[in-house]
């Protein structure tokens, strides 16, 4: 393997033994270090040696080993030739992150702030196995995969407004809860509403710099100290079951002997079992939706009962980053219709893509990048150059650098929650351990990540943000 | 003989899990699948499930048995204590495997402490390894 530097940001193996296209990695010197450490790099040329990609195999700033791709990879495929993969999407499909404006003050929230917190905590079911608050039946539960936040804005779950700000208005239009296993289905029954636990987090945090006025405007953003509440959660169980399904499904239909990893099977694009493998990772993508979508209506209610008022609490955008689409994209001045897979990785459209909503259509895409517990988040902007350099994508988050076996033997949930605390920030979780194993020190620096994003162009800087509470799984 | 031990993975958990037997390395599996969300000893094994899956070949039949874990768990609130009476064996049609175990457990009480979340098992550097000293198994899970 030859690892190139083309310039300071980007880095290529160009293709060698099965490899159909050359591995493109966007890091700075101190990312791609990180990089190196693990099989980050191996899974992005797996991934270069799939039929029908197109281009190259892409590592985002933030990409660290998965299972198949990489986290952080991205890939697209031709719609005839190509091939769609649940490895290329994960088993959280449609995790992704949500970001809300309040028309408060860090400092008039804070002698509320942990009366906040609480009544968050005791709203939005966390953690695992525990504290469901919506039982629905079967019939309720393929109209959430058939609507998805539509199905729960007309539940009484928010408003219209939502929609038009969520990524694919809250829906994907191809979702059949009918390819969707008794099994998923029975996973997500008692999930819906919840946050989960693991990386998954929710958080009232302030703007502490803005970089873009204009945009950061446009986005409802107006001044420093600004609150905003992030949310990050995804498909829960009925995600995991269907990608654990149509593996199964796929090493049953077309072996595994061909495979250069087992967690890079694949169908066709053009396959029926591709086709159904598409339809039911729609409709978890839409359950994952209308999980935020439920959430974010239970924290507006506990703004409600605590501050009198949810006014202004409005959406700023919703963006997953676990997820395989049909998108139109210009190659060698030809528009193309490809089937983009973002694992770990974050859609970035620049101004005048039609699947902008109206309101931000001018200016481009919001992207939504948290940090880890206790740091800073962002807001990105998409560009138009992003097409060109990664099918319009840019980096999902911090990514992991410790396991989180080290993790726990480094560090102590106790500890860590005494520390966010002599800084103000206020700490719930379900389990200290899983506070120590997602220690922000467990985790790439974000700073370094959205610099590298906003150097190479893949989404620009708008905005940052400190946390002033964080609820834990 | 040691059961199972977690090794370094940057973003998920790997383990290795032993046994004299496939089926005593399989029950071994399950042991270190639930040390990632609660502690196996501690749960009282007052209820029982039967779990039959099969599988093209023992990857597959070692994904889909774990995964019978997360299910119960998610689906009945059922915390795993222990593997009883496991049998492994070879089919010929279709070919592949067959697996029957009865999981001895409880329904999670407000007591019990779940502390990880397990997504899914995966193949991910996934080995099981039969030599006539005993049988190594190494599976990565998505947390």
């Amino acid at each position: 393997m030859d690892l190139k530097k083309i310039n300071e940001f980007l880095w290529e193996i160009p293709p060698w033994g099965k490899m159909k296209v050359p591995a493109r990695i966007y890091a700075s010197a101190s990312l791609l270090e990180s990089v190196q450490r693990d099989r980050t790099l191996e899974q992005a040329q797996n991934v270069a040696t799939l039929p029908g990609i197109i281009q190259a195999s892409y590592v985002m700033p933030d990409a660290h080993q998965g299972y198949g791709f990489p986290i952080g990879g991205v890939a697209a495929f031709d719609e005839k030739e190509g091939i769609i993969s649940p490895g290329g999407v994960g088993y959280d499909i449609n995790c992704g992150v949500r970001l809300l404006k309040t028309e408060y003050s860090g400092s008039d929230l804070k002698p509320r702030l942990a009366a906040l917190m609480s009544g968050i905590f005791q709203e939005v079911p966390a953690g695992v196995g525990k504290g469901r608050k919506t039982k629905l039946g079967m019939a309720v539960l393929d109209e959430v995969l058939n609507r998805g936040a539509e199905w729960a804005v007309d539940s009484g779950f928010g408003s219209g407004d939502d929609l038009q700000r969520t990524e694919e208005y809250g829906r994907m239009k191809e979702a059949n809860p009918g390819v969707v296993s008794r099994r998923a289905k029975e996973r997500g029954l008692s999930q819906l509403g919840t946050l989960g636990a693991g990386n998954h987090f929710l958080e009232l945090q302030q703007v502490e710099e803005i970089y873009n006025q204009p945009v950061a405007k446009r986005f409802g953003l107006h001044s420093v100290g600004q609150v905003t509440i992030m949310i990050h959660c995804g498909s829960r169980g009925l995600g995991h079951q269907v990608a654990s399904d149509y593996i199964r499904m796929m090493e049953d239909t077309f072996g595994t002997k061909h495979l250069v990893d087992r967690e890079l099977v694949y169908a066709p694009l053009q396959s029926s079992l591709g086709k159904r493998y598409y339809q039911a990772m729609c409709a978890a993508v839409n359950f994952a939706f209308a999980n935020r979508q439920m959430i974010t209506h239970w924290v507006r209610e506990v703004f409600k009962r605590i501050l009198g008022s949810s006014q202004g609490i409005e959406m700023i955008y919703d963006v997953c980053h676990n997820v395989a689409k049909f998108e139109n994209h210009l190659l060698e001045q030809q528009k193309r219709r490809v089937c983009v897979h973002r694992k770990g990785a974050t859609r970035s459209f620049g101004p005048g893509r039609p699947e902008i909503p109206d309101c931000y259509r001018d200016v481009g895409q919001p992207v939504i990048i948290p940090g880890s517990m206790g740091t800073a988040s962002y807001l990105l902007v998409g560009t138009n150059e992003a097409e060109k350099l990664s099918f319009s994508s840019t980096a999902h988050g911090a990514g992991r650098v410790m396991s989180r076996h080290e993790a726990l033997r480094r560090f102590r949930g106790e500890e860590i929650k005494r520390n966010l605390e002599k800084r103000g920030i206020i700490l719930k979780s379900t389990s200290w351990k899983s506070v120590a194993e997602e220690a922000s020190a467990a985790y790439k620096d974000v700073d370094e990540v959205v610099r590298t994003s906003d150097a190479v162009g893949l989404g620009k800087l708008v905005a940052k943000f400190s946390p002033l509470g964080v609820m834990k799984g | 003989m040691e059961k199972f031990r977690f090794l370094p993975h940057t973003a998920d958990a790997m383990f290795q899990a032993f046994g004299r037997t496939l089926e005593e390395a399989f029950a071994n599996a399950a042991l270190a699948v639930c040390q990632l969300m609660w502690k196996p000893e501690k749960v009282k094994p007052a209820r029982e499930k039967v779990v039959e899956v099969n599988g093209r070949d023992l990857k597959q039949l070692l994904v889909a048995f774990l995964e019978e874990i997360l299910f119960l768990f998610e689906t009945d609130d059922f915390i795993l204590a222990k593997v009883e009476d496991i049998q492994i064996e070879r089919q010929e049609s279709p070919p592949g495997y067959q697996l029957r175990a009865k999981f001895r457990g409880n329904r999670i009480k407000d007591e019990d402490e779940i502390f990880g979340d397990v997504k899914a098992i995966t193949y991910n550097e996934m080995e099981i390894k039969e030599t006539p000293e005993g049988v190594s198994l190494q599976v990565v899970v998505d947390i």
